[in-house]
């Protein structure tokens, strides 16, 4: 049974048509899910994408957290299913206080487009049990908003904790704190991620293809595999 | 037509860029005795029909989408 | 409120009141230009009638005076079986396989850049974007070629940072990746910077929009953006004598865009083209609601009547003829049958885009607008899209020409050792011009969509557009002002040579050009004499390479007081390769290639950056420029990489074969040692920019094969060296070495030390606050700006005693830099020998 992922469409969503390209590279289906439906069609997982969504106006993804699909995707992510938020994705999981913290403006004001080596401190989760602890991956980030900040108390649990799921390597490109680049729940099964994954899988146009363990990962997750 | 103003700032540890451009730039405006800028936002609102405006409402607007209480502060007020 | 002001200037009164006087010259009309809007109305046009006159036969909507000229790219274009729409539509369209085309134009957004860098750079993106949207393709890229004043200049500080934020503000957020363009210094730009934007779109074969409004009994919906006040002031003059001095305030004429609005409109716009709801489309740029609504008409031969009150409107205040030249952006104009309404208002409303059916399309082959019921409008559209005036204006060589073509760069001082041709060497690669762009490319988002597979500082920006198969295109747009101010048509050919090249070296093949001409004021005859050389070359030389041209855009008047712009022919190449995955990027890379030079290298250093950068100095002929050699250095370049002879491959230009060295080690930090060949002069060797040359690694044991292939092919070639990634340097034998360490500071710190270190990137912190390291130096996000303090004038005045002030006043010219999508030739020669052609009285 191929596994089916969910990858939401909101208005202003970019980077759908390539969540859904790395989704399928895996191995998995990709199923589109339109923001204005509160449907989730049966998915295992659900993929909220890079992107503009409702143009970022007042902040970004609170205007997206409020979507009837995110209803569904928030209680069914508290009954544990998987979900992954890729930049604005990221975004819209702290608005709608999946993940602890919020993503504010880059520290040097700058959109900023890079090649960014990161470390996977957190290889426990649904999403990168495909990685070993501590190994170096390259992904692009690409953000104008992308600073993690939370209160000294959240980022010393979230450290004690091991849910800090990867770290800016080589330089920090947003001015995140801690180095922070990905976070998750408690359960490990809720990640959200500055840099995007879905952009490294393929030698042709990416930096490495070093993102695809995102995906593949969810599928050994939902194979039940010990991770 | 009375409103409400719903002011939104960064909280104050939270590091602000934007306000920090700003005191750089206000020398070559021939300012230099200005200790710190912090930039926020101002949002207007106008409830429909000729009703009292609704300061409570309001209050329950900003903490819900009009400010992200993990990172903002927010004050209310009528406005004449 | 739907009681019409008695003060309305309707088609009965007009008619009731010939002998009224109508502030016509104001507007830019001539009085021999007012005296056939009158001959052709046979009456006084009323108030909004005159206003659609004058925006749509300025400079910028008419093309009067390049028409003439612009007549040779229809003439000689050379036939093209993949054409499926070239000039005259609102962007060329190249079959590129069996179900696909592509489509690409470039288009200027100058001045209001100028005024207002961000909003201006943006709206600029978004106008382009939606010419290619306009021609039924999904757009998949942007490429930004930008020229700015001197580096160090106080107003470039100002310019640049907002022109690249606005490029990355929009263009990141309609999710379209960046994958090339230019950024070059020259103090001739600074009252004009040039911010040029090219888009390019794929679409299925039959899936080719056209603008015509076909069909009587058709309904025309306006979708989009509601129309505000944006970049109508200069018909300001036509406002109701009772607008209150507050009104003033309220005719912001920079165009402000929204990126979200028109991300909305392109999703919307792409399933209503699949579900083929749609008979026509026209976007909405300069000259906005007129413009969209007498080209659809004309097109077909049609007519329209249309209801303005039914137009959705963000200030309610808002009189006939302001939203008749409204510009505000993200909008589109559709023609869709009476049955397809339903559905289209549909999809509309599944994107939350606003749509309004505003009017039919009637066969009366008038175009008729109605308010609340009044007749304001009524004129044969014709008149307005195609019957502007054409001006043959007067032209004459610049009087100073022969003087600086005889001052050649070839006798200036030149570095007498070895140690000073090393400083020259490091001096070049740290100048503006040639020095790493990484500050402003990196605010560009390259990777949304997935399918960018080579981009800057690439040669070119190479697209994969078909998944299944590889398909995919490179696109190049170059330029060289300097060149063409030597000689425009020499310049023009080297343009589009340098293109033409950009796109060879990545393995594609070159088929169709789109232009954006840069130039002085068209009044000024030297500044039309460059024009007409320019084209004439571009003309000359598309049909000497075999491709067309398919589009472009002319932008005039690029000029402070009597200082024009260099002239500055921008050249757009497309190319296709069948599979990218065969494209071959630049950059030395494996360890032991052989570095080989193609072509020819002769002492050619007038024009070249050498001479700017050391001597400030401008003067003599520009390289030679050989159509039929370059011609041959493209197929040596397509065959070898079919079949893998060439692992990497650099196009020559600025800074000849020093800079092309110096950028192929530092792309991936691998060195070379280089040996010139015997009896060369080094210094001239490695700084002439002689055209027609690239700089190719061949894998060992392709070698021989290679080589026999450059000796069949007739293309020269000269061994240069070896990899070598283990010496760190670049190696030039007998002259220096400079450690890539060394190169990379030089090459890498002059953009961040001029515009401000992009913030701190701190190391692991162990602080909950990072504070900064260095104070990032840079601009607070521009605000909006709605009342600029200049004064905007529709057309400037027709006056040659231009004062050069030492602090030149610019001209803003809005309504002449609009992002205006209509091209320039009538492809239909026997229409325009109809049109009367007036000889411009001549005030030299």
């Amino acid at each position: 049974m191929t596994a089916r992922v969910g990858v939401v469409t909101f208005p202003g969503s970019l980077d759908d048509g390539d969540a859904m390209r790395a989704i399928r590279l895996a191995g998995a289906e990709a199923v589109p899910l339109w923001h204005a439906e509160a449907k989730l069609h049966q998915v295992d997982a659900v993929v909220l994408p890079g992107g503009f969504s409702y143009g970022d106006y007042l902040r970004c993804g609170a205007i997206a957290r409020f979507a009837p699909v995110m209803g569904l995707i928030v209680s069914a992510a508290r009954d544990g299913m998987p979900v992954l938020g890729i930049c604005n994705g990221f975004q819209i999981l702290c608005e709608a206080h999946l993940l602890p913290g919020a993503l504010v403006r880059n520290e040097h004001l700058h959109f900023r487009n890079r090649d960014q080596l990161l470390r996977v401190d957190s290889p426990e989760t649904a999403w990168t049990n495909a990685y070993t602890d501590g190994q170096e991956i390259l992904l692009p980030v690409k953000n104008g908003e992308g600073r993690y900040v939370a209160d000294p108390r959240t980022l010393d649990e979230l450290s004690a904790s091991g849910r800090i799921v990867a770290r800016y390597l080589r330089g920090n490109p947003n001015g995140s704190l801690r180095d922070i680049a990905a976070i998750r729940n408690e359960a490990g099964t809720v990640v959200g991620i500055m840099p995007h994954p879905e952009h490294a899988v393929e030698e042709l146009t990416g930096p490495s293809t070093d993102g695809l363990g995102f995906f593949t990962s969810l599928l050994k997750y939902l194979t039940g595999v010990p991770s | 037509m009375a409103r409400v103003v719903v002011d939104v700032m960064l909280k104050p540890e939270i590091l602000d860029p934007a306000g920090q451009a700003v005191v750089n730039a206000l020398p070559r405006l021939g300012v230099s005795d200005v200790a710190s800028v912090r930039i926020g936002k101002r949002i207007e609102i106008e409830f429909a029909g000729d009703s009292e405006p609704d300061v409570e409402r309001a209050k329950e607007i900003a903490d819900k989408l009009l400010a992200n209480p993990v990172i903002e502060d927010f004050t209310v007020r009528v406005e004449e | 409120m739907t009681t019409v002001d008695e003060r309305l200037d309707t088609v009965e009164r007009a008619a009731e009141t010939p002998d009224e006087l109508q502030p016509y010259a104001d507007l830019g009309l001539r009085d021999d230009e007012y005296d056939r809007i009158r001959e052709i109305l046979d009456r006084r046009p009323t108030q909004a009638e005159l206003a659609m006159y004058s925006i749509m036969w300025s400079e910028h909507c008419s093309y009067k005076s390049s028409k003439v000229h612009l007549r040779q790219f229809g003439e000689k274009n050379p036939p093209s079986e993949y054409l499926l729409a070239g000039i005259g539509e609102n962007a060329g369209v190249v079959r590129v396989s069996d179900e696909l085309a592509v489509t690409f134009k470039v288009e200027s957004h100058n001045h209001p850049s100028f005024v207002e860098p961000y909003q201006g750079a943006a709206t600029g993106v978004g106008g382009i974007v939606r010419d290619i949207l306009a021609m039924g393709a999904r757009p998949i890229a942007v490429m930004d070629p930008l020229r700015f004043g001197d580096a160090d200049h106080p107003d470039t500080s100002r310019v640049l940072p907002g022109v690249v934020a606005g490029i990355g503000g929009y263009g990141n957020c309609l999710g379209l990746p960046n994958i090339g363009g230019e950024a070059v210094f020259d103090p001739c730009y600074q009252g004009n910077p040039l911010v040029n934007a090219l888009c390019v779109g794929v679409l299925p074969v039959d899936r080719l929009q056209r603008k015509a409004a076909t069909g009587p009994g058709n309904v025309v919906v306006l979708i989009g953006a509601k129309t505000g006040r944006d970049g109508i002031g200069g018909v300001s003059v036509l406002a109701s004598a009772t607008f209150d001095a507050a009104a003033s305030a309220r005719r912001p004429s920079v165009q402000v865009g929204d990126p979200f609005t028109e991300k909305l409109l392109i999703e919307a716009c792409l399933e209503l083209y699949q579900a083929r709801l749609i008979v026509g489309i026209q976007d909405l740029g300069g000259a906005g609601l007129t413009c969209a609504l007498s080209e659809t008409a004309a097109a077909a031969g049609t007519g329209m009547a249309i209801r303005l009150e039914d137009v959705p409107l963000r200030e309610p205040s808002m009189e006939p003829h302001e939203i008749l030249a409204s510009e505000s952006q993200e909008r589109m104009l559709l023609i869709v049958t009476p049955s397809s309404l339903d559905a289209v208002l549909g999809t509309c409303d599944k994107w939350g885009v606003t749509a309004t059916a505003i009017g039919t399309v009637t066969d009366t082959g008038r175009l008729v607008v109605t308010w609340h019921g009044s007749t304001v409008v009524d004129v044969p559209p014709g008149s307005l899209a195609d019957d502007g005036p054409v001006y043959a204006r007067p032209m004459r060589e610049p009087g100073d020409l022969i003087l600086l073509q005889a001052d050649r760069a070839e006798t200036l001082p030149r570095p007498r050792n070895s140690d000073e041709l090393r400083s020259a060497v490091l001096a070049l690669v740290a100048s503006p011009n040639l020095c790493d762009k990484t500050w402003l490319t990196e605010q560009y988002d390259r990777y949304v969509l997935g399918n960018t597979v080579l981009a800057q500082p690439e040669n070119a920006g190479v697209l994969r557009i078909d998944e299944r198969t590889g398909l995919g295109v490179a696109v190049s747009v170059d330029g060289n002002g300097r060149y063409a101010r030597l000689d425009p048509y020499v310049g023009a050919k080297l343009a589009l040579a340098e293109a033409y090249r950009n796109v060879a070296v990545t393995g594609a093949t070159p088929v169709a050009v789109t232009n954006c001409l840069n130039f002085g004021s068209p009044e000024d005859p030297t500044v039309m004499w460059q024009f007409a050389e320019a084209v004439r070359g571009l003309a000359d030389g598309c049909a000497e390479l075999g491709i067309p041209v398919t589009g472009g855009n002319v932008s005039f008047y690029n000029q402070t007081g009597a200082a024009a712009i260099h002239p500055t022919p921008i050249v757009g190449v497309l190319g296709v390769l069948p599979d990218v995955a065969m494209r071959v990027p630049m950059g030395f890379a494996g360890d032991g290639d052989a570095i080989l030079l193609l072509g020819t290298t002769k002492p050619e250093l007038s024009g070249s950056e050498w001479a700017w950068v050391t001597h400030r100095h401008l003067g003599g002929l520009p390289p030679e420029v050989d159509l039929a050699r370059e011609r041959n250095l493209a197929h040596l370049l397509t065959n070898a990489a079919k079949v893998g002879h060439i692992s990497s491959a650099h196009d020559l230009s600025d800074g000849g074969l020093v800079q092309a060295l110096v950028e192929s080690c530092l792309r991936h930090g691998t060195g070379a040692k280089i040996a010139l060949p015997d009896g060369e002069d080094p210094f001239g060797y490695l700084l002439s920019e002689s055209a027609g040359r690239a700089l190719v690694t061949v894998p060992r044991g392709h070698e021989k094969a290679f080589t026999a292939l450059c000796d069949e092919t007739g293309v020269p070639w000269t061994p240069l060296g070896l990899v070598d990634s283990k010496a760190a340097a670049l190696d030039i034998r007998g002259e220096f070495t400079i450690p890539l360490a060394e190169l990379r500071t030089a090459y890498e710190s002059t953009l961040p030390a001029l515009f401000g270190t992009p913030g701190p990137v701190a190391e692991v912190s162990a602080e909950p606050e990072a504070e900064p390291e260095s104070e990032p130096v840079v601009e607070p996000e521009p605000e909006v700006v709605a009342e600029p303090e200049v004064e905007v004038v529709a057309e400037p005045e027709p006056d040659l005693e231009l004062e050069s002030d030492d602090e030149p006043e610019p001209e803003v010219e809005p309504s002449v830099e609009s992002t205006e999508s209509t091209v320039e030739v009538a492809a239909d020669a026997e229409r325009d020998a109809e049109a009367p052609v007036r000889e411009e009285a001549t005030d030299a």
